[in-house]
């Protein structure tokens, strides 16, 4: 029906830091508004119009409901430029992109920006449900006497904010946690999961050595690297870390195998095919096709982080494809042992098994950081550039999971 | 800032500075703003040229005054004086290009004399003579080179702001060749430029002169994201340039402000790579369209690396030789042997490099430095006649005294002394350099070719 094709042309980023770090004192809309104006510099776009930027963040500030129109006023693009927010927590990313691929093949634009930001820093503060009734009650009252009712049922504990949790609300467990009892059902060992986390160091250090961020990445306030990044790690440094998740002697997970709490931003720009070519833009990749999938994690009978096994075998299936087809595998790693489990999980469903050689060779989430929201469009950008380097047909599969239970994959083609 | 720094700030510390004698350094007419006074042309034997190229920029002139004996006057005290003009004027041209005999140069006396204190601030005083090259004889040679001591001297004396500058005109240049030169002298564009001496021919490829000679043209400047590079870049976006903003990857976020802020577009890139001039094409034909060629690309981008020789390691050494020179040299290398690559040079494409008063005249604890640029300078000259054949020019500037965040950093009493230790007792500003480099890169400047301009405030340091 479609002739019209959605490629990716390049992507910017920040470097990625760790939460309260150099960006502590970064707002989401900061983080993102500096991703577009390294975007915009790097193909020349100031004062020009995109037909769409669309962004979000997971941790989100009620004050920020149009954080990704904001970020647009606030960079150098034509305020004719407009946008919108999207969210489905780590998915984020990948939405906007899947998003803005789908209305350029529609022909409802030609050129867009897809990403997301997040800062673990800059994170909401949530005041304690009795502090908010009161302080409700106290905006509606109108005389002094109600006033004063009002602050007086505020007590001492009710003034400790609650701090932002990455907790699922359905099952109370923390996303490591709920992941531990992921880890400890498919059996990965945490000499895998260490040997994961560090060839995802030794591979981001090597691409940073090579140039290879030099056209996807602008500095940010005097960081010119991924702060998370530990070139010099070894297994023999990992394996004397202490274990965060789980319990007892099935507890493999630590802070070295687990993606840390990040602030960062990162975005793509996708053009329809023949605009990307009539401009001279590079054309990296298309995007070929994508799926979402969710488990049902709530009663514990499948797992919080492996909806993609659900969602890669519909993908492949639709477009005629094996898990053998491609040159690049990007999964994004939550944690080591996610990675592990869905390969695990993938294989046990007769989906053949994975090259790791073709695995995130350029690095990943446990090296690079994981802003949730970002973590798409750096997934996106590298992949994309990675297949153009490969070149024509070769084709890359992002997998990427996301909180409640959700997962986002999608197949880009150079 | 130092405690010595923030006293010499006070209006005490002022007078005090005053008294020692360091006056207020004058503030320099800057831009494309012409002289408020009148333009006084002094023709001398078989001039014309002048007449013609002032004509052509619409630039309407006065007689001079001259200094002869039945021109002066007696003051109170019985003392002859020189000519007074009742109108300061805002330059005197002197068009010396006929001269050729010892005896003539006092034609020029005449003419400066009422000039020397008779100029409104931020005067100027332009001479036009014939290059050695196109004269006969000993005597005629010897004098050409002679006017140089004359202009160096004049730099010198001159007050207030005001620079003298000296053209030498190769045989065949016509007035057109030697439009953009001239308004470059007289507009404030060349404040910080004085005593100095350079040489125009007849154009290679003649283009007329506007006031945005960049429009719909590509410069690249390396080393944009700060400092004298972000001046270049925008100076050359005011006059009308789509600027490729090139900086290390590290800079990549002042780089951006810099290419944002003038709607040029921004290139992290290390220009040490071996693929630097590839990159650097491709950039331009992936962003600004594939016909797009490159007008000028302005080799800015340097580091220092200093230490006295008994300190110096093959580390250091190498750092800066490859960044300041090499790096250019490998550049210029794929981008003049590819003529077709998409991106590419445009066929009279104008490279400018910087060069550095320490390549002319050494400067301690810069070995490397200086050989670097120094090293510019040769590869300016060598170039020139490389390129004889193409309608592609080669220059460079040598800056003095710029004051930069890298010279904020040298200590106060230090960079006060550098301040002074030139003819228009100040530092310069980024922008002085990116005038010149724009200047030399305008399509109207295709007679400007091989010359090393330093913009110095005629600095002791360099003679």
């Amino acid at each position: 029906m479609t002739t019209r094709t959605a490629v990716i042309v390049g992507g910017n980023r920040t470097p990625f830091v760790k939460a309260g770090g150099k960006y502590a004192m970064a707002s989401a809309q900061d983080l993102l508004t500096a991703a577009l104006d390294g975007l915009v510099a790097r193909f020349g776009l100031a004062g020009q119009k995109v037909d769409e930027v669309v962004a979000g963040a997971v941790l989100k500030h009620t004050r920020d409901f149009n954080l990704t129109r904001e970020a647009v006023l606030g960079s150098a693009l034509s305020a004719h430029t407009p946008a919108c927010d999207l969210q489905q927590a780590c998915g984020t990313g990948l939405e906007a992109v899947v998003y803005v691929s789908n209305k350029i093949r529609l022909g409802q634009m030609d050129v867009g920006i897809a990403g997301g930001v997040d800062s673990a820093s800059d994170a909401p503060i949530v005041v304690s449900e009795p502090m908010r009734r009161a302080m409700l009650d106290l905006s509606r009252a109108r005389s002094l006497p109600d006033k004063l009712a009002a602050l007086a049922k505020i007590r001492p504990a009710d003034l400790v904010p609650v701090p932002p949790g990455v907790v699922e609300p359905r099952t109370g467990l923390s996303m490591g946690e709920s992941q531990a009892r992921t880890t400890a059902k498919w059996e990965v060992s945490r000499e895998d999961q260490d040997q994961l986390a560090l060839e995802s160091h030794h591979k981001l250090a090597e691409a940073w050595d090579d140039g290879f961020f030099d056209d996807l990445v602008t500095p940010y306030l005097k960081v010119s690297r991924d702060g998370i990044l530990r070139p010099e790690t070894s297994m023999e440094a990992l394996g004397k870390l202490r274990t965060v998740f789980g319990k007892g002697d099935e507890a493999t997970m630590t802070a070295g195998n687990s993606t840390a709490l990040t602030d960062g931003a990162a975005l793509v720009l996708l053009a329809e095919e023949e605009e990307a070519r009539r401009r001279g833009w590079p054309v990296w990749a298309k995007v070929v096709d994508a799926q979402v999938a969710a488990t049902g994690y709530v009663n514990g009978e499948e797992d919080l982080l492996l909806a993609p096994v659900r969602a890669i075998p519909t993908l492949l299936e639709r477009n005629g494809l094996t898990l053998a087809d491609f040159d690049f595998y990007e999964f994004h790693e939550a944690f080591a042992s996610t990675v592990l489990a869905t390969l695990k999980a993938l294989e046990a469903d007769g989906h053949g098994t994975v090259d790791r050689t073709k695995l995130n060779v350029k690095g990943s989430s446990l090296a690079a950081g994981h802003p949730f929201a970002a973590t798409g469009g750096r997934i996106v950008a590298s992949l994309a550039k990675m297949l153009a380097e490969k070149g024509p047909g070769s084709r890359g599969l992002v997998s990427i999971c996301a909180a409640g239970g959700q997962g986002v994959v999608a197949i880009l083609e150079a | 800032m130092s405690i010595l720094e923030m006293i010499y700030g006070t209006p005490a510390g002022k007078f005090v500075a005053k008294k020692a004698g360091l006056s207020e350094p004058p503030t320099l007419r800057r831009g494309r703003t012409m002289p408020s006074g009148p333009v006084a042309l002094a023709e001398l034997g078989g001039g014309g040229l002048a007449a013609e190229c002032l004509q052509l920029l619409g630039v309407s002139t006065v007689e001079p005054l001259l200094d002869v004996a039945d021109a002066r006057t007696k003051d109170d005290k019985g003392r002859m004086q020189p000519p007074r003009y009742q109108t300061r004027p805002g330059a005197v041209v002197v068009d010396a290009t006929g001269v050729r005999r010892i005896t003539e140069l006092e034609g020029i006396r005449q003419a400066l004399r009422p000039a020397m204190r008779g100029l409104e601030k931020s005067g100027r005083i332009i001479i036009l003579a014939t290059d050695a090259t196109g004269v006969e004889g000993l005597e005629a040679k010897a004098v050409a080179q002679g006017i140089d001591g004359i202009n160096r001297t004049v730099g010198k004396e001159l007050r207030d702001g005001s620079t003298s500058n000296l053209v030498f005109v190769k045989p065949g240049t016509t007035a057109a060749d030697l439009a953009s030169t001239l308004s470059f002298l007289l507009e404030g564009r060349s404040a910080f430029v004085s005593g100095q001496a350079w040489r125009v021919g007849p154009s290679k490829d003649p283009h007329d002169l506007t006031d945005r000679p960049f429009d719909g043209r590509v410069v690249v400047v390396t080393g944009a994201a700060r400092g004298i590079g972000a001046a270049i870049a925008r100076t050359f976006s005011r006059d009308g340039a789509t600027v490729v903003a090139v900086d290390i990857p590290a800079a990549g976020d002042a780089l951006a402000k810099v290419a944002n802020e003038i709607g040029g577009s921004a290139l992290q890139l290390d220009i040490t790579a071996a693929d630097a001039g590839q990159k650097i094409a491709g950039h331009v034909a992936r962003v600004h369209g594939a016909q797009k060629r490159i007008w000028a690309i302005v080799h800015n981008a340097g580091i220092t690396r200093d230490k006295m020789l008994a300190n110096l390691d093959e580390k250091l050494w190498a750092s800066v030789l490859d960044v300041n020179l090499a790096a250019e040299m490998r550049i210029n290398d794929f981008l003049l042997s590819n003529p077709d690559a998409p991106g590419g040079l445009d066929t009279s494409a104008r490279i400018v490099g910087i060069a550095s008063t320490s390549g002319v005249a050494g400067n301690k604890g810069q070995t490397n430095y200086a050989a670097s640029k120094a090293g510019v300078m040769g590869l300016v000259w060598a170039m020139k006649d490389e390129l004889a054949d193409r309608p592609i020019t080669v220059n460079a500037v040598a800056p003095g005294f710029i004051e930069t965040e890298m010279t904020g950093a040298i200590p106060f009493v230090q960079r006060e002394i550098f301040r002074r230790t030139n003819s228009l007792n100040q530092g310069g500003k980024p922008v002085d350099v990116a005038e010149t480099l724009a200047y030399l890169c305008g399509p109207a400047s295709g007679g400007v070719d091989g010359q090393v301009i330093r913009v110095c405030g005629q600095n002791l340091v360099g003679a």
